[in-house]
């Protein structure tokens, strides 16, 4: 018992805390060497945004949770819709949150009906 | 950073600045998530002490869902160590790109080491949204007010709601699980000032979904450095034909 409470720690800290920050050490290593107006940050600067965006789109184009069973369409209309409001009216972010989270609960209360 | 501290009277106020941070709404939604982060800790066997230390040392909350994944899967801690590994390099970036905005000349490294573990997502976008109206030689004082609050603030979350909530209304918790990539969305676009980086939130955007069908242990890596890429070359050679034109006129 004693052990497999010692193993379940050890897990954390090494597939865990160590596999997460290794790539945060990194980062400040070749972070430390960018010119904040140098090129190479303009490239960094590029792939982070990718990845996140990428990020981003896979959490609602392929949900886990109780969102798994709602219909694809309704989730990119919410995000969409609510993308062109949030530009339209001076690009507020509560404004960005709030448009597709309204069109995302109506969408899921008509169809529960 | 006491002896910055003393140097810098104002590095204090700075630093409670960014501990007001996570009353911010992104904060707000990211503690809903690490609720929900518990209930799936709880139901996968963890302890509530595991579940606090874990969010404490990984800070990552997809990296935390993976871990979780692979320990209910009885994965060994190479597998484990790797998925997460994986899910994790998208770090690199992420923190190489806030660094030149945050240091100062005099900032050590080991101060910089220290403060990249509080860099996740929810951070990342904060940073990069608030850092530049920040005085630069408060900037490190302000995330670490934020970063580390956002953090220990978390993981009394995770402790406190562990076993209490274990389940949301579906349309509440769909409503809350969608907040994040919606924030992300118009907050990411609102900060950014460059076309480079509107463009790779573009090219991310689309990039991330359709590599996913096709390539899914690596979709997120390739949309990134991919698409990043492309982002970056499409914008330098746009910059290059317009000095290109400024000099012809």
């Amino acid at each position: 018992m004693m052990l497999e409470e010692y193993w379940t720690y050890i897990l954390i800290v090494v597939a865990g805390f160590i596999a997460t920050d290794f790539w945060r050490w990194l980062g400040v290593l070749a972070g430390n060497r960018l010119n904040e107006e140098s090129e190479a940050l303009n490239w960094v600067r590029a792939v982070a945004t990718a990845l996140v965006m990428a990020v981003t789109a896979k959490l609602i184009v392929f949900p886990t949770g109780v969102l798994a069973d709602s219909p694809l369409w309704l989730r990119l209309a919410a995000a969409g819709i609510g993308f062109c409001v949030f530009l339209l009216t001076g690009k507020k972010v509560a404004v960005g949150v709030i448009a597709p989270i309204a069109i995302l609960v109506a969408g899921l209360f008509l169809l529960e009906r | 950073m006491s002896a910055e501290r003393r140097n810098e009277p104002g590095n204090l106020k700075w630093f409670l600045t960014g501990m007001r941070g996570v009353l911010s709404l992104p904060a707000l939604i990211l503690m809903t998530s690490y609720v929900g982060f518990a209930a799936f800790a709880l139901q996968a066997g963890l302890t509530r002490a595991e579940s606090v230390i874990m969010t404490l040392g990984v800070w990552a909350l997809p990296s935390q869902m993976i871990l979780v994944g692979s320990m209910i899967g009885g994965a060994n801690i190479v597998a484990s160590f790797l998925a997460v590994t994986l899910s994790a390099i998208r770090m690199m970036p992420m923190v190489a790109s806030i660094v030149p905005e945050m240091r100062t000349q005099k900032t050590p490294v080991w101060l910089l080491l220290f403060l990249s573990h509080f860099i996740a997502i929810t951070s990342w976008v904060f940073a990069s949204t608030h850092l530049r109206d920040v005085p630069r030689q408060h900037r490190v004082a302000f995330f670490a007010g934020f970063g580390l609050t956002l953090t220990c603030g978390n993981a009394a979350i995770v402790g406190i709601s562990y076993g209490i909530v274990s389940q949301f209304p579906p349309v509440v918790a769909g409503a809350l699980f969608m907040l994040t990539p919606v924030y992300f969305i118009s907050s990411i676009w609102a900060s950014s000032r460059q076309f480079v980086v509107k463009l790779a939130f573009i090219i991310g955007i689309a990039a991330g979904p359709l590599l996913a069908l096709v390539a899914p242990q690596f979709d997120v890596l390739i949309a990134g450095l991919g698409g990043g890429t492309v982002a970056y070359l499409i914008d330098r050679y746009r910059r290059q034909r317009r000095r290109a034109v400024e000099e012809a006129a």
